[in-house]
C-alpha cells in the first residue's frame, strides 16, 4: 500500500450457482477473522452483514458459476467495481457439479426437478467466471482451502502473486510419506492429474483422490486413463471419474469425453 | 396515494442467511396484503445430475447442496442408500457418525446463534461491528465454533465437505488417543454452552407465538440425530419411508425452492423448536436444566425464542460428544462391504435446521435411478410466509426501516438456508405511499 492511502482495501464477496462453502471458508478462519476484519473493510458480503457498501471494491471475490441470463449480465457488473477479481472454488473456476448439465437436456432436468418448469429461467450450461469476465486469479478447490484464502488476500494487498501449488496432489502424499494406494492397493486416484492444496487429504483417509481441486498445470490425463483401465476401470467409471466437481475443465472434460467416444 | 394506500417492506438481497433470497410484504392500510419469501438462488438440479451415478459418490455429490450442513446430506444419502441395500453398521460406526452429526451442530448453531442472528438482537449490522463492543463474547464463539470444526475436521479430514464419510461407514476411523485429544475443548465448550444459554436467555425478544405443528425426528433412547421415527404435536407418527405419504412439494412461481405442506393440514415447523418440544424428555439431564433455568419449558412457540433452543442444543452436542468419546472403541473395519444390488430406500435426520430427507433408486450396477431430497429450508418455506403475514400485522405502524429490520429477524429465527432450498432469501416490505422509493 502507498503511504498515501489511508483507506482500509475494500473487500466483496459475491454468490452466483454454489453451496456457500468457500465464502463460508472466512468465517471458518476463527483465528484469523478479527485479524482480517482488522486489516481490511469487509464492504459487501451478504452472507455475513446488512451493511452492504457500493463499490469499487479493491478486492472481489466470486464464487459460484452463471447458470442463469440475469448472472451473466451481474457479472459484468461486478466486475466494473473490482480492482482486483478472484474466483473462489471450482464452481467459480470451472462450473462447478451442476456443470454436469452441459452434457445434458436442461429442460429435461427441470422437469425431473420442479413441476411447472414455466417458472424456470435457466442457461443451457453452468460456466466458470472467466467464461464471461477476465479474471485476475483463480483459488482452486471444491471446497477452497482457508489458507490460500489468508494467503490470497495478504499477497494481494502486499501486491505480490499468491503462493499457492500447482503442482500435483502426488507431490502432497509423497512429503506425507504415504504409501501409494494406487500403486500399492489399486485405488483410482485422480492425485496424478489434480492440482495440490487439499494436503492429499483423501489418499491419508485411505481413498483416491477425486480431483475436486481440478486439473494440475499440464496433467497427463491420457497415461491415467489407461492406467485406470489397467487396474480394471471400464469407459463409463473412467468418464465418471473426470466427471465431478470440475468437469467443465477443458483437460477433465475431453478426458471423460475421449472416454465416452471409444 | 396516501396514507390508506398500500406499502411495502421489502429486502431484496437478504443478508447473514445462507444463499439468495428476498423478501416482499405488502400493507394496504392495516393489512397485510401479500407476503413472499423469494427464492432466486439459482437452481442446481441435483436431483437430477444424481442419476446415473454410483451410490458411492452420492455422500460427496449430495455433500456440494449446502458448505454449511454438508455432514448432513452425507448422513441422510449414506442411510437411504444403506437402507436400500440392506446395509447393516457396525454400532461403533453408528457411535462416530453421531459425534460426526454433533461437531456439525456446534458449528453450525454457533455461527447461527453468535455470527448470524445475535447481532439483530443487539442492534448491530454484523458480528465484525459486534465485536467492536462484545470482543470477548465474539472470541468465545469464534472458539467455541473452532471446537465443532474439530470434531469434523478429525472425523472428516476437512471442515466444509469432508471426505471421510462413506457408505457402510468411514473410509477412515480415528483411533481413541485422536478422540481423547478433543476432550480439553469440548469440556471447555460445554461451560461456553451453557453460557451461550444464559446470554442468549437475557436478549429481549417480540411478543409472537402462533400455533405450530412441531414436526421432528424421535427415538427411544436418545435426542434424534440420524434416526428415529417421524412425528408431531398433531398426531404424525410414521417411518422414514412413509414420508412421502404424509407430505406434499409444491411448486409457486416465486421461488426456485419447492413448498412443502403436510398433506390435508398446510405449513409445518423444523429445526430447534420442533425437536425441542418433541424431545424434551430425551435432552441429557445438563441440557434439561440449563433449559429450565433460563425459562425454556416445551412448548416453546415463539420463533425467536429459537436462539436459546439453538444454544440448549449446543449444549446438548458438547455433552454428547463427550459421552460418546469416552464410551468409543474403534470399529472392526471403518466400513462394511456393500455390493451392488436393486433396491429403494429412504432415510430422515435431522440437518441443523430440520428434518433432511433423502430417497434413492439403484439399480443392479449400483448406479442412482432416481433421488429425491427435501432439504429443511424448503419445508419451513411456507411457515416463514405464515408467520411474517401474522407478524407483519403487528408492525403495520413502524417506520418502514424498522419494520423491514424486524422482518428480516424474523426470517433468520429459521436459520433459513437457500442453497439447500433450491437445490432460497432477500425481505421487502411494501406499503402504496411510498411505491416511488421501490425498485424493480
Amino acid at each position: 500500500m502507498s503511504s498515501k492511502s489511508k483507506h482500509k482495501p475494500r473487500i466483496g464477496v459475491f454468490k452466483f450457482a454454489s453451496c456457500d462453502g468457500c465464502q463460508l471458508s472466512l468465517l471458518d478462519a476463527e483465528d484469523e477473522l478479527l485479524a482480517i476484519a482488522g486489516a481490511v473493510d469487509i464492504a459487501y458480503f451478504p452472507e455475513a452483514t446488512r451493511a452492504m457498501s457500493k463499490g469499487p471494491y479493491d478486492i472481489g471475490l466470486v464464487e459460484g458459476s452463471i447458470t442463469t441470463y440475469q448472472d451473466a449480465q451481474r457479472i459484468q457488473e461486478v466486475r466494473r467495481h473490482c480492482r482486483t477479481l478472484v474466483t473462489i472454488g471450482a464452481c467459480a473456476t470451472a462450473g462447478g457439479i451442476q456443470a454436469l448439465r452441459n452434457w445434458k437436456d436442461v429442460d429435461e432436468f427441470i422437469r425431473v426437478v420442479y413441476a411447472t418448469p414455466q417458472f424456470i429461467s435457466t442457461l443451457k450450461l453452468s460456466t466458470p467466471i472467466a467464461e464471461h469476465v477476465p479474471v485476475d486469479f483463480e483459488l482452486r478447490g471444491c471446497p477452497i482451502n482457508k489458507c490460500h484464502l489468508i494467503e490470497l488476500i495478504t499477497a494481494t494487498l502486499a501486491g505480490r502473486k499468491p503462493n499457492v501449488p500447482t503442482y500435483s496432489v502426488c507431490i502432497e502424499c509423497k512429503r506425507k510419506a504415504n504409501v501409494c494406494i494406487a500403486v500399492a492397493r489399486g485405488v483410482p486416484c485422480l492425485g496424478p492429474v489434480t492440482q495440490a492444496g487439499c494436503g492429499a487429504l483423501c489418499p491419508s483417509y485411505d481413498r483416491g483422490c477425486y480431483g475436486c481441486y481440478g486439473p494440475m498445470e499440464t496433467p497427463s490425463t491420457v497415461s491415467l486413463t489407461s492406467q485406470f483401465r489397467i487396474l480394471g476401470q471400464t469407459d463409463s467409471q473412467v468418464a465418471r471419474a473426470f466427471r465431478g466437481f470440475n468437469a467443465w475443465a477443458w483437460q477433465f472434460r475431453k478426458a471423460s469425453e475421449e472416454c465416452e467416444r471409444t | 396515494m396516501t396514507g390508506r394506500g398500500a406499502r411495502t417492506i421489502r429486502v431484496d438481497t437478504l443478508a447473514r442467511v445462507e444463499g439468495e433470497g428476498s423478501l416482499y410484504i405488502k400493507l394496504v392500510g392495516e393489512r397485510v396484503a401479500d407476503v413472499k419469501l423469494k427464492i432466486y438462488e439459482p437452481p442446481r438440479f441435483f436431483e437430477a445430475l444424481l442419476r446415473g451415478r454410483h451410490f458411492s459418490e452420492a455422500p460427496d455429490i449430495t455433500a456440494r447442496i449446502c458448505g454449511i450442513c454438508p455432514i448432513a446430506y452425507q448422513m441422510s444419502a449414506v442411510h437411504a442408500i444403506e437402507r436400500a441395500l440392506g446395509v447393516r453398521i457396525d454400532p461403533a460406526v453408528r457411535l462416530l457418525r453421531r459425534l460426526f452429526y454433533c461437531g456439525e451442530w456446534i458449528e453450525s448453531h454457533t455461527l447461527h446463534v453468535y455470527m448470524l442472528h445475535a447481532p439483530d438482537f443487539l442492534g448491530y449490522q454484523d458480528v465484525i461491528a459486534m465485536a467492536k463492543d462484545h470482543r470477548a463474547v465474539v472470541e468465545k464463539a469464534l472458539r467455541l465454533k473452532k471446537t465443532g470444526n474439530r470434531i469434523v475436521q478429525l472425523l472428516g479430514g476437512r471442515e466444509i465437505h469432508p471426505i471421510s464419510a462413506a457408505v457402510g461407514g468411514f473410509y477412515k476411523t480415528p483411533t481413541t488417543q485422536q478422540l481423547h485429544e478433543l476432550v480439553d475443548d469440548l469440556e471447555w465448550a460445554l461451560d461456553a454452552s451453557l453460557a451461550t444459554v444464559r446470554w442468549t436467555a437475557g436478549l429481549t425478544f417480540p411478543n409472537f407465538e402462533q400455533d405450530y405443528e412441531f414436526v421432528a425426528l424421535r427415538h427411544a433412547d436418545e435426542y434424534p440425530l440420524n434416526a428415529g421415527r417421524l412425528v408431531s404435536n398433531r398426531g404424525l407418527d410414521i417411518e422414514a419411508a412413509e414420508y412421502e405419504d404424509h407430505f406434499v412439494e409444491m411448486h409457486v412461481k416465486h421461488s426456485n425452492a419447492l413448498h412443502s405442506v403436510v398433506r390435508g393440514r398446510g405449513s409445518y415447523l423444523v429445526g430447534p423448536l420442533a425437536r425441542f418440544n418433541l424431545n424434551f424428555d430425551k435432552l441429557p439431564e445438563v441440557a434439561r436444566k440449563a433449559a429450565t433455568d433460563a425459562g425454556l419449558r416445551p412448548p416453546v412457540k415463539n420463533i425467536f425464542r429459537s436462539i436459546i433452543v439453538r444454544a440448549v442444543e449446543l449444549v446438548f452436542a458438547c455433552a454428547e460428544a463427550l459421552r460418546i468419546i469416552h464410551e468409543y472403541e474403534p470399529p472392526a473395519t471403518p466400513r462394511v462391504e456393500v455390493s451392488n444390488r436393486i433396491g429403494v430406500g429412504q432415510a430422515i435426520t435431522e440437518a441443523p435446521r430440520g428434518i433432511l430427507y433423502h430417497r434413492y433408486a439403484l439399480d443392479e450396477n449400483g448406479l442412482i435411478v432416481t433421488a429425491k431430497i427435501v432439504p429443511p429450508t424448503s419445508q419451513n418455506q411456507k411457515r416463514i410466509e405464515d408467520d411474517l403475514r401474522e407478524y407483519a400485522a403487528q408492525l403495520v405502524a413502524w417506520p418502514i426501516a424498522e419494520a423491514t429490520w424486524k422482518c428480516e429477524q424474523a426470517v433468520r429465527s429459521y436459520d433459513p438456508c437457500i442453497s439447500c432450498a433450491t437445490h432460497f432469501l432477500k425481505v421487502v416490505v411494501e406499503r402504496e405511499n411510498v411505491r416511488k422509493d421501490i425498485q424493480g
